[in-house]
């Protein structure tokens, strides 16, 4: 098992046809992902490395029969294309876009909740089953398949944590990059609680910033419902107050969001949080008595 | 970007929203022209992007022109918070019978936008939520059905006795709300908002944030970015897709991504050096980005070392190397530069600066690379 994403998984490509799109498309292809067709208003009928490409979503699902998108459309249109999405039933959305406007996001997590369709990201590099299926932009390579679930608000860091996992000899069930912004779709917390029923998943890493509270509503979630090790990291500890470090999300307001208070609340949780990203594995094979 | 006070004023106005009038001055000169259409007494308001002004002596009342022109000079040129005051606000001042407190706020946990409205107001809220949470009362806004106007009255009740004035401020929240939404803004805050012994409405103090994200629709906006006190190398640096931020150590950080680059000066300081700043290339980086990079990061004086941490996924090694040789023959690179690569066609990255001869420190891991940098750096 794994959770989210796997062999079953039918995947439609939101912007197939742009630069971004294609180029990945080709590259989840690669790696095993069952992708079957695209969508880009205007360009229906016409075809991106032989898979076909709607105008709608509506009639990309309907004659696809797909369970989940990936979206590569522009911040300006990123928001109207996961409501699409969304309307037109699939299950899980994947929103790769950065620079989405907040305001617009909020009005798109509101109606995904009426419509019950799960969205990660956006500002996100996706999510990974390791040898089974990858939604998104990691690189396949450096993944293997194992019984640790990964949960990441960054990309090139968990890139850097993973290859210490795989190197270390621990696996990942489902690596998830949940995204950068303030308002996102699944949050560690949502996650955890998918990890917590995946038999598979033996231990689960968080990779969190500075930023809003989400680490410290994970770290009450670990500490009253949790029952597998999990090991965090924090980047950030160094970070100026009131300044956005690159992420939008990633931004110390007043005095709260700090890296401190998230080691902290992480600490109180048994969560052990490591100094730097290669301690990681290290720590987590303690936990795991390996 | 967050909008100074009189900015945010200027803004909150158009949607109806009771501003004082007043004018923003660069000299005393210009605070004297100013006068001449205001009635005193007046207030005398440094423009900073820092908070506790007030405290610091840069908010001072004038009941005459001379008065006025003596405080003016005094704020022109203080220091706030390590912050050369260059701009005053000047406005007439009101004769306060109750101050407020109204905002407007994205809210992460709830992912929805929250008015707040407390009688504490005119004090720092969140001073308020630690010491007198029950003061404050929230209502969180469903996006898709509005503010309506009874909920605002609800808010509005809790914190104005007086109901007819409790009606006109409850309207003004209204406006508030249709301001954060219109600007695009992440926090509209009005504090205080003062019911003057008149029984008339002002907001006193404004602060509006505009989403980064949302700035392409607001190009009027962007022009008020205050060029008097923005950092001139993070802008230049935006305008080629680059996230930069400038700290007060010595270890230049080149990265791609942004939770690694926050990780790469984390770890810098963990080994006992200290980051110049924070830089993400970003992530589909092209050679001419990494070319600007070197140069912004150079300009620094303080940066006796650099730090290129990249680890390849969308970003290729290649082009890294390529960006990097090319800066090595278009400016004269001073400092150490110690560099660790991997990921996506590391070989022909490595391969391609080991061909070029260039002066490079190379290491294989996080840690190695932060550890030979903070030590050339120190000679």
């Amino acid at each position: 098992m794994s959770i989210l994403v796997g062999k079953d998984t039918k995947v439609l490509v939101q912007g197939i046809t742009g630069r971004d799109g294609s180029f990945h498309t080709k590259l989840m292809r690669e790696y095993g992902t069952n992708v079957v067709g695209g969508v880009t208003p205007g360009k229906g009928g016409t075809t991106v490395d032989g898979l076909p490409v709607f105008n709608t979503m509506h009639e990309a699902v309907e004659k696809t029969g797909a369970n989940a998108s990936v979206i590569f459309v522009p911040a300006p249109f990123a928001a109207d294309a996961i409501m699409e999405a969304a309307d037109a039933g699939v299950e899980l959305v994947v929103a790769i876009t950065e620079g989405i406007p907040v305001n617009d996001m909020l009005r798109v997590v509101r109606f995904l909740e009426e419509k019950g369709t799960r969205l990660i990201g956006p500002n996100c590099p996706g999510l990974i089953t390791p040898d089974e299926a990858k939604l998104g932009i990691l690189p396949g390579q450096i993944f293997k398949r194992g019984p640790v679930g990964v949960i990441s608000r960054s990309g090139t860091l968990t890139y850097e944590i993973v290859s210490h996992l795989t190197a270390n000899g621990l696996g990942q069930s489902t690596a998830i990059g949940i995204g950068g912004d303030p308002i996102i779709g699944s949050k560690f917390i949502d996650l955890l609680k998918l990890f917590k029923d995946d038999p598979e998943t033996e231990a689960v890493v968080l990779i969190g910033e500075i930023g809003g509270t989400d680490e410290q509503d994970a770290a009450e979630y670990i500490k009253s419902e949790f029952n597998k090790p999990v090991v965090a990291f924090i980047a950030g500890r160094t970070a100026p107050p009131e300044k956005r470090m690159g992420h939008a999300g990633a931004i110390i307001s007043g005095s709260s969001g700090t890296a401190e208070e998230k080691i902290k609340a992480f600490n109180a949780a048994g969560v052990p949080v490591a100094a730097e990203p290669a301690e990681v594995a290290t720590l987590l094979k303690e936990k795991l008595g390996k | 970007m967050k909008l100074l006070e009189y900015s945010s004023k200027e803004v909150l106005k158009r949607y109806g929203l009771p501003i004082q009038p007043g004018e923003v001055a660069k000299t005393v000169e210009e605070v004297e022209k100013i006068l001449d259409n205001l009635k005193f007494p007046v207030v005398i308001k440094a423009q900073v992007p820092v908070g506790g002004r007030g405290k610091a002596g840069g908010v001072k009342l004038a009941h005459d022109k001379a008065e006025a022109l003596e405080k003016a000079k005094a704020i022109l040129g203080m220091q706030i918070k390590g912050i050369t005051v260059k701009k005053v606000l000047v406005t007439e001042a009101v004769d306060i019978d109750k101050e407020i407190y109204a905002g407007v706020v994205v809210d992460r946990r709830t992912k929805r936008p929250v008015v707040m409205v407390s009688s504490e107001g005119g004090v720092d809220i969140e001073e308020v939520a630690r010491t007198k949470p029950e003061a404050i009362h929230k209502y969180a806004v469903d996006p898709i059905l509005g503010f309506p106007a009874y909920k605002a009255r609800e808010l509005a009740f809790k914190v104005v006795d007086d109901p007819k004035l409790a009606i006109k401020f409850s309207s003004n929240l209204v406006k508030l709300y249709n301001a954060f939404l219109g600007l695009d803004a992440q926090l509209a805050e009005i504090n205080p908002f003062v019911i003057d012994k008149s029984g008339d409405l002002w907001a006193v103090d404004a602060k509006v944030i505009v989403d980064d994200n949302a700035l392409f629709r607001h190009p009027d906006i962007e022009k008020m970015r205050d060029m008097d006190y923005e950092n001139l190398e993070e802008l230049e640096a935006k305008k080629y897709g680059l996230s930069f931020v400038a700290l007060d150590g010595y270890v230049g950080c080149m990265v791609n991504g942004a939770g690694l680059a926050m990780a790469t000066m984390d770890i810098i300081k963990k080994y006992g050096g200290d980051p110049a700043n924070f830089l993400d290339v970003g992530g589909s980086s092209n050679p001419e980005k990494v070319t600007k990079a070197m140069e912004i990061i150079l300009k620094d004086e303080n940066v006796k070392s650099i730090y290129v941490n990249i680890f390849g996924g969308i970003t290729r090694c290649d082009d890294i190397a390529k960006g990097l040789i090319e800066a090595f023959s278009n400016m004269e690179v001073k400092v150490p530069v110690v560099i660790r690569l991997t990921g996506t066609n590391e070989e022909l990255g490595k391969k391609m600066l080991e061909e070029s001869g260039l002066p490079l420190v190379t290491a294989s891991t996080m840690a190695e690379g932060a550890r030979k940098a903070i030590e050339l750096a120190k000679g």
